[in-house]
């Protein structure tokens, strides 16, 4: 594997005013690495949606970001509840927050649907119970 | 239009313009974050009724060009900090969003 660069970010669970922190820290750190605008944005909005739902449903999390030369991975791992229908959390307009995240302005099931679209490449490992982990990969060249 | 112009030309209420000469181009009406998020593009004028914290985080990674709090929306201190810390410009105006939109629709 070539080499790459990581940075690595705690997530603070239930923290909605920290809540995208990581993702903004994120961002600066690829704006002093030069990449280009489009991709600092997928990869930002990506992230972004990754950390507002470790936040929304699992009590926060770990999210490590590879930059390698051809292509960003992004590990977004957490241990909450896992997600049951994974098709259906995919749809948008379907999720599962509270009256008070929503209240926030979250919640409009977009986070996975976002992520997708935004990202070249994305896996769910998911454990009902356990866990999630969401990597995703966004292409430089 | 830079987005201090765009703040002094329609008279808005600056309360943190940290990014001054900020380009702002097109605009997108919105209070759902992920949406907002996936659908507002660069320099967009961002026009909303939310006013929590985390439009300062929304705005910072969608890149918008300056956000506009209309029905004036008041946001906590915490905001208005966090706003000019990110480099994000912010506004406020009486207008309705669409009232907002159909004003600076000729400028942007």
């Amino acid at each position: 594997m070539s080499e790459f660069l990581n940075f690595h970010f705690e997530v603070d669970g239930d923290n909605f005013v920290s809540a995208g922190q990581a993702s903004v820290q994120m961002k600066k750190n690829m704006r002093q690495l030069g990449l280009a605008p489009e991709i600092i944005r997928q990869v930002s909005i990506a992230m972004y949606e990754g950390e507002i739902n470790m936040v929304i449903h699992a009590h926060g999390g770990v999210a490590d970001v590879n930059v390698y030369e051809d292509r960003i991975e992004m590990i977004l791992a957490d241990k909450g509840p896992g997600i049951k229908d994974i098709d259906l959390a995919m749809q948008e307009g379907y999720s599962t927050a509270n009256e008070q995240v929503r209240a926030l302005g979250f919640g409009a099931g977009m986070g996975l649907p976002n992520m997708k679209r935004y990202t070249d490449e994305m896996k769910i490992e998911t454990v009902v119970g356990e866990g999630t982990t969401i990597t995703m990969y966004v292409n430089l060249k | 239009m830079t987005a201090l112009q765009l703040t002094e030309k329609f008279g808005f209420e600056p309360l943190a313009m940290p990014a001054p000469d900020h380009p702002v181009n097109g605009c997108y009406i919105g209070d759902l974050l992920s949406w907002v998020m996936g659908r507002a593009q660069a320099d967009n004028a961002w026009i909303t009724i939310m006013s929590n914290i985390n439009i300062a985080a929304v705005a910072a990674l969608a890149d918008t060009g300056i956000v506009i709090l209309a029905e004036n929306v008041t946001p906590d201190a915490s905001v208005i900090q966090t706003a000019q810390a990110k480099g994000i410009n912010l506004v406020r105006t009486p207008l309705t969003a669409y009232e907002t939109a159909v004003k600076i629709s000729q400028d942007i």
